[in-house]
């Protein structure tokens, strides 16, 4: 069973959504990253989704292209990004990791390389925004043979139709992007959010995860019981900037005030019953 | 290499694809709407009253067709091949743009749509959409990189007088492909009501094949005009290349005739070798950006890097899909040309024919006024003149050290 289905399967068990959260990967350096990489699964994230940063983030919003941009000003290089994921499973053997970017930085690398290198490092999955199904086959074989899922993001203007086209040949999850817009910006209600995960669940028993613009533990718990797990990402990315002194440098609270937050994240997460069952 | 197809204008396949470029890269929330814009586009294009629509609006809005303009002087200059500008420099708005937004935008309200967004490197597909919003009465935002808007200042002014919203755009380089991010990320957030009126040959599928469509009044017109001129084809077609719709506009109709040598010109900037210059099919590679494969100065972690050009509307890291294949199957051959040449280029046709160019032609002149003296006097040279140089007498003032 892959690290990803053990985790759903655990939170299952536990009667409860999980909590995804996403850090910029060198952001906003390599060593803080990495230290704040590491306390994620203690402060409670059950899952983390780790971003390959690049220069034109064309789906996300102002936080999530700042942290690239600092990541890529720090000297951030794909195979750093690898290498803290290999640091990472040296101490960490459960909590799943999943790369998300551009498809740029990964088709740069070598599409069998960078299947094989990832594997090789302990990534589970890969979210790759702008590689829809119509263009992943040159990928895919490779993925496939070195064991990552694909996680296919479904967007509120997928159709029933075109949703079915995205669960086909999906693993891992699927990724639910809750508003019309870049990561960061609009919420949409709960009761939105229950429609489509309805609408997803038709055509798939693959976990739904939903993200884009989830910002407080409150809308993280309340996204929690209505799929099976609530993402975060410009919220405590934006933890990070704030944890950055007048030249940008980090300051010695940043992992320990951006963990606090996750940690509040993840409490309200685990406090929130579900009252759908998957 | 270099594969002998029946034709070269049968592309791209219904996927997108021009060989191993182009494609449908985006954002999923994006998927459904790219595919009503094809399939609206495949529609509206097979509608006799839609062609009607557009071709009348060219005739009499933009005053197609723009003349086929033997330049006598330059040709004498040269002393070598007979060389002719398309001038589509005196369409209304003052650039091609205009025939590839006045078929978006009679497209988008075919279907519907009641905002229009557009990004704009130089200013001339910001002022060509804005003009035709203005004609139809829709609201406009211009997403432009905030030191376009600086150097551009005079476009800038234009598109709000035509009723335009010029959103600055404070990212990545502030140039034409942060514009375009910009845009992009406002179409993400307001599918239902907008459509995207994307200025070249590039974007993901169906824009590269719609804009180049679009475009291809150039060259029909100036296979039509240089018969009656010179009572057959032309040797040689010359176009500078951004993204590379005046080029795709001018040489399209044309690839399948043999013997006719193809040349698009990319800004080669301070020159190939400094690494500032916006010259991706000399110096850059295949990747992925704003929708399409094709190829893109990046560096070697496949991040993108800034293009340099002082043409605002070449200073882009890619260029349009169907160029990269044509550039890899060996039909059309690219060349580059600095800064420098292309701001001597402007000044000679100002002198020697009274045309002050844009920028962005200066370059295919450049690229002409090489190779013309070494042709013989029964060698046609058809160069597109896609665009005229008011808007760039400020900042060719400035490089040439004339404070205005």
């Amino acid at each position: 069973m892959s690290r990803l289905q053990a985790r759903f399967e655990a939170l299952k068990s536990e009667g409860r959504g999980g909590l995804v959260t996403f850090v910029t990967a060198g952001d906003p350096t390599f060593d803080v990253s990495s230290e704040l990489l590491a306390g994620l699964p203690g402060a409670g994230a059950d899952i983390i989704e780790l971003g390959m940063p690049f220069t034109d983030p064309m789906a996300d919003g102002p936080s999530i292209e700042l942290a690239s941009g600092r990541a890529l000003a720090g000297g951030q290089e794909m195979s750093k990004t690898l290498a803290m994921v290999t640091t990472f499973r040296q101490v960490d053997a459960d909590t799943p990791i999943v790369l998300m970017g551009y498809y740029n930085p990964i088709y740069n690398y070598g599409l069998e390389e960078f299947a094989r290198d990832a594997a090789g490092a302990g990534v589970d999955g890969l979210i790759i925004v702008d590689l829809p199904p119509e263009e992943e086959d040159e990928f895919s074989v490779f993925s496939k043979a070195a064991g990552i899922d694909i996680v296919r993001l479904i967007a509120p203007t997928s159709t029933d139709d075109r949703i079915g086209t995205l669960v086909e040949n999906a693993s891992g999850f699927l990724y639910y992007v809750s508003v019309r817009g870049i990561t960061g910006t609009r919420s949409a209600t709960a009761d939105e959010i229950a429609q489509n995960v309805a609408r997803i669940r038709k055509q798939t028993d693959l976990p739904v995860a939903v993200g884009f613009g989830i910002r407080t533990p409150e809308q993280a718990a309340e996204v929690a019981t209505v799929s099976d797990a609530a993402v975060v990402g410009s919220a405590i990315v934006e933890h990070v900037a704030a944890g950055l002194d007048g030249n940008g440098k980090p300051s010695a609270g940043l992992v320990s005030d951006t963990l606090a937050f996750v940690s509040d994240l993840s409490a309200a997460v685990r406090n929130a019953r579900r009252d759908v069952a998957p | 290499m270099t594969e002998t197809l029946n034709t070269y204008r049968g592309g791209p396949d219904e996927d997108g694809h021009f060989g191993l470029f182009g494609g449908r890269y985006v954002a999923e929330t994006l998927m459904p709407l790219l595919r009503q814009v094809e399939a609206s586009y495949d529609e509206a294009k097979n509608d006799p009253a839609f062609q009607a629509e557009f071709d009348d609006l060219l005739k009499h809005y933009v005053g197609r067709p723009s003349p086929l303009y033997f330049a006598s002087r330059i040709t004498e200059h040269c002393g070598g091949a007979k060389i002719y500008f398309k001038r589509d420099e005196l369409n209304h708005t003052g650039a091609h743009k205009i025939n590839n937004t006045l078929g978006q935008v009679l497209l988008a309200r075919r279907m519907g749509k009641t905002r229009i967004i557009a990004e704009t490197g130089a200013g001339q597909h910001g002022v060509a959409t804005a003009t035709v919003c203005a004609l139809f009465g829709l609201p406009c935002v211009v997403y432009m990189g905030a030191i376009d808007i600086e150097r551009q200042a005079p476009n800038v002014f234009r598109m709000k007088l035509l009723g335009a919203e010029v959103v600055p755009v404070e990212t990545g380089s502030f140039t034409l492909k942060d514009a375009m991010n910009g845009a992009l990320r406002d179409w993400v957030a307001n599918v239902d009501d907008t459509f995207y009126v994307i200025g070249t040959v590039a974007g993901p599928h169906p824009y590269p094949a719609m804009v180049r469509d679009f475009q291809c009044v150039i060259g029909n017109e100036a296979r039509e005009q240089i018969m009656e001129a010179e009572g057959r084809l032309p040797d040689t077609l010359v176009a500078c290349i951004g993204g590379g719709s005046n080029a795709m506009g001018l040489f399209h109709p044309f690839l399948d005739d043999d013997g006719i040598q193809i040349v698009g010109v990319e800004a080669a900037g301070d020159g190939i070798e400094t690494g500032r210059h916006a010259a991706s099919l000399a110096a850059g590679r295949p990747g992925v950006l704003h929708g399409n494969r094709t190829y893109l100065l990046q560096d070697d972690d496949g991040q993108i890097i800034e293009a340099h050009s002082i043409s605002a509307g070449l200073d882009y890291p890619g260029i349009g899909p169907e160029h990269a294949w044509l550039n890899d199957i060996g039909r059309v051959e690219y060349e580059s040309v600095t800064d420098t040449e292309a701001l001597d280029a402007f000044q000679l046709c100002s002198r020697l024919e009274g045309i002050i160019p844009a920028l962005e032609p200066s370059h295919a002149l450049a690229h002409v006024l090489k190779i013309a003296p070494d042709l013989g006097p029964d060698h046609i040279i058809v160069m597109n003149m896609c665009g005229r140089g008011d808007k760039d007498v400020f900042s060719a003032a400035a490089a040439l050290g004339v404070s205005l």
